[in-house]
């Protein structure tokens, strides 16, 4: 069976893009903070949503909508009434993180098929067995911290169909759970919808030099010519005594396509695609090199080499935990 | 894994000199006009603006002596060329080519601005407002402009054809794009 293409949309016109790329199913999200990529000018609003899912099935692609933030104490109903509002607009399904958002899921609106999001960070099978004992879950989208073998076992020991990231923006090791950006700007992806909110964003021209300030802090200097990064505290450059580095993460995108084989073999159902915050433009040429990828795979031919390093954050990519060589 | 060479052509020379000694005010005009135009075409562009539908922005294409000033005046935008460095709530500098290539959906803002082919000055919320609802509206610029030149649309297409295919400018949405 070929493994599913899981592509990211900000926009109407990135979802067609990534439809038309070849794309088995999008996911994308309200324009509130119900999902973690709350940026100003994305995402869908009702309508746009309802059409958009349309135009998936017309062309035999699926939609998925991500409510993947933590309900506000007193403002439950907003979270409530994405649910229910995807379910109206057709979606094929949920991706939540929230045990209470999930239960009422389970509870209100039993047709709509729920995915575990990464932000709920389900590490290991017995946690991913519960979610699928108490609020049948289907799938779980694995946080980027676990090895192929890792992996395989989970798979081993589950029904429920497991999503991997295989491209994209990079988390610290603790999805669902960083407060960094809160650190920061008072605003953090699990809350809010959004990590180091542009709002909070300062960039600097120092004489060709890139200075970039989060929260008025500075978090990275980039020299001229030399590529830049994401504006988020996890990918900034400290100095501590006589060091200077990046303290959590490189500022690198993470590039699983040579690990498709071995991801297949391990059980993994469907390959999720990062980056909803991104252009139409990354979302077609991102979906056509992997959609080429699993093709190739299930004909037997050798994966076609890719043509990404433009689209990867700092302009450098890594296979990330599924190999885990941390220096 | 090596990166490809940098693929944003640089706006030719005879553009820049031209612009530093043509009148600006009736290329003013005409921009503004075409803007409405595109407005008319595209009202959801303004609302992904959000909170910045009146705001202004400076375009800054760095190849040329001259910025834009984009004033999207809830719905009714004003273009401004000006030989200054003029003043807005965001500015976005880069090469011709890459901001066209960015309003026909050609390529990343992302990926230019890790290239630092593109930079964000001010207000990065409203700088990123602008880029999300101008990559959501699907814009062909040329198409646009042929649509309002009446008689002349067959000629201005050849016209615009030919200066694609001399500088490397996407002056029209990739061909994949446009037939979808």
């Amino acid at each position: 069976m070929v493994m599913e293409i899981v592509c990211p949309a900000g926009t109407p016109a990135a979802l067609r893009a990534a439809v038309k790329a070849g794309a088995h199913t999008v996911y994308c999200g309200f324009n509130d903070e119900t999902n973690a990529r709350n940026f100003p000018g994305l995402n869908f609003d009702r309508a746009e949503m309802r059409a958009g899912v349309a135009f998936a099935h017309d062309h035999g692609a699926k939609v998925l909508v991500a409510i993947n933030t933590f309900p506000r104490a007193g403002s439950e109903a907003i979270w409530h009434r994405a649910v229910a509002d995807a379910e109206t607009c057709g979606a094929d399904a949920v991706i939540l993180a929230d045990i209470g958002l999930l239960d009422y899921a389970a509870c209100s609106h039993p047709g709509l098929r729920r995915h575990l999001s990464v932000q709920a960070a389900a590490a290991n099978a017995d946690v991913i067995n519960f979610y699928a004992e108490t609020f049948d879950v289907k799938r779980v989208v694995l946080p980027r911290v676990l090895s192929v073998p890792e992996i395989a076992a989970i798979n081993a020991e589950t029904e429920v169909e497991t999503e991997v990231f295989v491209f994209g923006g990079l988390c610290v090791m603790a999805e669902g759970r960083c407060s960094l950006s809160s650190y920061a700007t008072g605003l953090s992806p699990n809350m809010n919808g959004v990590c180091s909110p542009a709002s909070h964003v300062e960039y600097q021209n120092d004489q060709g030099a890139l200075n970039t300030r989060l929260g008025g802090y500075l978090i990275h200097r980039v020299e001229r010519n030399q590529p830049a990064p994401y504006p988020t505290l996890c990918k900034g450059c400290f100095s501590a005594g006589e060091k200077t580095g990046h303290l959590f993460e490189d500022p690198v995108s993470l590039n699983a396509e040579r690990l498709i084989p071995q991801l297949q073999k391990a059980g993994v159902t469907a390959l999720k695609i990062e980056g909803r915050q991104r252009s139409k433009s990354y979302v077609a040429q991102v979906v056509r090199n992997f959609r080429a990828a699993v093709d190739a795979l299930e004909a037997g031919r050798p994966l076609p080499e890719g043509m990404l390093a433009r689209l990867s954050e700092g302009q450098a990519m890594t296979t990330g935990a599924y190999k885990k060589t941390w220096r | 894994m090596p990166v490809p060479e940098n693929p944003i052509p640089r706006c030719p020379a005879a553009l820049a000199a031209t612009l530093r000694i043509a009148p600006l005010a009736p290329l003013s005009l005409s921009l503004t006009v075409f803007t409405r135009q595109l407005a008319k075409k595209n009202p959801e562009m303004f609302q992904r603006l959000g909170p910045y539908g009146r705001s202004v922005f400076v375009l800054d294409p760095t190849d040329l002596p001259v910025v834009l000033l984009l004033d999207p005046n809830g719905g009714a935008p004003k273009v401004t060329l000006t030989r200054r460095s003029g003043t807005g709530v965001a500015r976005v500098s880069g090469p011709l080519a890459a901001l066209l290539g960015l309003v026909h959906g050609a390529f990343d803002g992302d990926a230019l601005f890790f290239s630092r082919d593109l930079v964000i000055e001010g207000d990065t919320a409203a700088a990123l407002a602008l880029r999300n609802a101008i990559d959501d509206a699907e814009l062909d610029l040329a198409h646009e402009a042929a649509t309002l030149s009446g008689p002349l649309a067959r000629p201005l297409k050849q016209l615009i054809t030919l200066v694609e295919r001399r500088t490397g400018l996407y002056l029209t949405r990739p061909e994949d794009a446009v037939l979808w």
